[in-house]
């Protein structure tokens, strides 16, 4: 069998809280909830990672990329755990690994010009052998994500709009070249008119690199054009996964279904029909939903067995995996195990 | 229909080390009564400092330097400080970027709105504590927030505190300023309805500002799509989404990505910066329709079809 490029098994994650000075209670809140999900080593693709905020995405980002360590659980990358990874070859790790955070201001040092994070990469990484070397293979790095060197060479961070920023990254991964992408939420502050531009770039880079990416964003919208294969977050637990346009046009989890409905559609003349209450989950609900299914406080649909067990995630369609009960296999699966 | 608020030409310049800069530049725009009128636009547009200059909260170094704004036909840049207050809250409610998350985390959400009750009005504390919680119901919270702290209430339902509490006097007009912005989807939703709620129920008109052209398909009556400091084109949300008129408008419908589209393309070049706006059309460097003219003369907004209002030369 060919080996996967990434692979997470029941990893979780416990933050503690409280406990300040004696004065409050300790408790723990879980962040990331028995997650497992694989990213094969085939052909390359962009794996969303979506949920609503709180619900453990940039956690698991900080996991996968070595940067937090999990309560329990396996990463391996390559076959090798990522902890390991980091103690006998970071430099591999981080080459092959690369990340793109949310903010593109908070990158980029202030003092020094923007193009200081490209040259670092080359240098550190010895990408090339000569200073005409590395100044040729940016320019030409920039020019095929369609920046214009001449524009931006030389500039400040200041001087740069945000989703030129972010482009600079895409030209550092097109440098670098690494197997796997791992982008937080990397569009959600920059304009419309330029969040376009960077998913086609990213897109385009997928292809040309042969890189895989897990792409992490609450915005269903952009997943849906980005993204070949999703996976949806509930308070840290997964609650469906599959391939991203069925699993977006044909829900299979009510909790996907809510989140698909609350959708915007850019056309007033398909409005929303039906409206939402607020329902707040307390910590309590949510503390005892560890043992259940995460969304039966919320959920429509629930049922006794919801609040008795929780579903495993089990595949109900050819490709497509959805934790929830009203699925007759999903039932068997809970029975069986 | 008499507008209830008609903004003419104004102009709303910042003080800076440069010389001063022109945020916005010449706006005019009318709400009418009973409606959501929708101001988009992309981050440094002048969209917030539009809203700012309209209900007169800007901020030194900026300032407003010509221009007038009648409300109910009384000009707002003509009356003082002290007639302006009796007006706001009573009259106009503003719900500034970010302000959920300006609530004082040391009072009680009641507290809180009584303040703003009692401190605009002669409203006794009991009578103004019950219309606190009458409001709160109005915009989908239970009863027992009015007791609760903001730290114990999430994003959406904070927000909701706060349409509860621009709504307390019972304006004709309510500014929210990017209210659903950093809000989840579901939220959002649920944020996005209050707001559709202000004008269904009780009739108050709302200017709704927001960078997210799929909220306002959502709610908004009338759009105004701002480009550099100026309006690129008003007309009603139907119309807007499903024949845009102005090029940029054009571009920026197509630009949004959605689950119902496969292909989206982005605007090629940067919006320009305050300190130097082009010459001319200051969308033409971005424009794939210009024309010579389109560098040399600044098109004015003007009536093209029918209550389709639009700053181009195309349509000259």
């Amino acid at each position: 069998m060919e080996q996967s490029l990434l692979e997470l098994t029941n990893v979780t994650k416990d933050y503690a809280i409280g406990g300040g000075l004696g004065l409050t209670e300790k408790r723990s809140i879980r962040a990331v909830d028995n997650v497992s999900f694989t990213i094969s080593g085939g052909k390359p693709t962009i794996m969303a990672l979506v949920g609503e905020s709180g619900s453990g995405k940039s956690t698991l980002a900080r996991i996968i990329l070595g940067l937090l360590k999990p309560t329990s659980g396996e990463i391996l990358y390559q076959g090798k755990d990522v902890r390991r990874w980091i103690k006998d070859d970071r430099m591999g790790y981080r080459r092959n690994v690369q990340v793109i955070f949310q903010d593109p201001y908070g990158i980029y040092n202030p003092f020094y010009r923007v193009e200081r994070v490209l040259f670092k990469a080359v240098k550190k990484f010895r990408l090339a052998s000569t200073r005409s070397e590395a100044q040729n293979m940016v320019i030409d790095s920039m020019r095929a994500m369609g920046l214009r060197p001449e524009d931006l060479l030389g500039r400040y961070p200041h001087q740069i709009s945000g989703g030129e920023r972010q482009r600079l990254m895409l030209v550092r991964i097109l440098l670098m070249k690494p197997k796997l992408v791992v982008a937080d939420e990397p569009v959600s502050m920059i304009d419309v008119s330029l969040r376009s531009i960077f998913l086609n770039n990213l897109q385009n880079l997928k292809d040309r690199i042969d890189m895989s990416c897990i792409y992490i964003t609450h915005d269903l919208n952009i997943a849906h054009y980005i993204a070949d294969d999703i996976v949806i977050l509930c308070h840290g637990r997964i609650v469906e996964t599959g391939e991203t346009k069925p699993a977006v046009r044909d829900p299979l989890h009510p909790y996907t279904q809510a989140l698909v409905s609350a959708i915007p559609i850019p056309d007033p003349k398909k409005r929303w029909k039906d409206t939402v209450e607020i329902e707040e989950v307390t910590f309590k609900e949510l503390q005892a939903a560890r043992r259940l299914c995460i969304y039966c406080h919320r959920c429509p649909y629930v049922m006794p067995i919801c609040k008795e067990e929780i579903p495993p995630l089990t595949e109900v369609k050819p490709g497509r995996n959805v934790a929830c009960f009203l699925y007759p296999q999903v039932l068997e699966a809970a029975k069986s195990s | 229909m008499e507008p209830i608020l008609a903004v003419e030409d104004l102009e709303v310049y910042y003080k800076s080390i440069y010389g001063d800069v022109k945020s916005v530049d010449g706006v005019s725009f009318s709400v009418n009564p009973r409606e959501i009128f929708g101001i988009a636009g992309e981050s440094g547009c002048g969209k917030s400092t539009l809203v700012e200059g309209v209900l007169r909260v800007i901020a030194t170094p900026g300032y407003i330097k010509t221009g007038k704004i009648l409300y109910k036909n009384t000009d707002l840049l003509s009356l003082g400080d002290e007639e302006l207050r009796k007006l706001r809250w009573r009259e106009l409610s503003y719900i500034p970027q970010g302000s959920m998350n300006s609530l004082n985390p040391v009072l009680r959400v009641e507290e809180q709105m009584v303040d703003a009750i009692t401190s605009h009005s002669d409203i006794p504390k009991e009578e103004a504590r019950e219309m606190a919680i009458a409001r709160l119901k109005e915009v989908g919270l239970p009863v027992e927030v009015a007791r609760m702290y903001p730290h114990e209430l999430s994003g959406g339902m904070k927000q909701r505190v706060i349409i509860g509490t621009a709504i307390l006097l019972k304006p004709s007009l309510v500014v929210a300023d990017e209210p659903v912005t950093a809000l989840d989807v579901v939220v959002q939703k649920g944020v996005l309805q209050s707001i559709a709620n202000l004008r269904d129920n009780y009739g108050i008109a709302v200017i709704f500002v927001a960078h997210d052209l799929a909220a306002h398909a959502e709610i908004v009556d009338r759009l105004a799509i701002m480009y550099a400091g100026k309006i690129a084109e008003i007309g009603s949300v139907y119309s807007t989404f499903e024949d845009p008129l102005h090029p940029y408008t054009k571009l920026l419908v197509a630009a949004i990505p959605s689950i119902e589209k496969e292909v989206v393309e982005g605007i090629p070049g940067l919006a320009p910066s305050p300190l130097n706006w082009p010459p001319g059309c200051r969308f033409h460097p971005r424009c794939p329709h210009a024309m010579p003219i389109c560098s040399t003369e600044e098109p004015p907004l003007e009536e093209v079809r029918k209550d389709r209002y639009v700053a181009c030369h195309l349509y000259r």
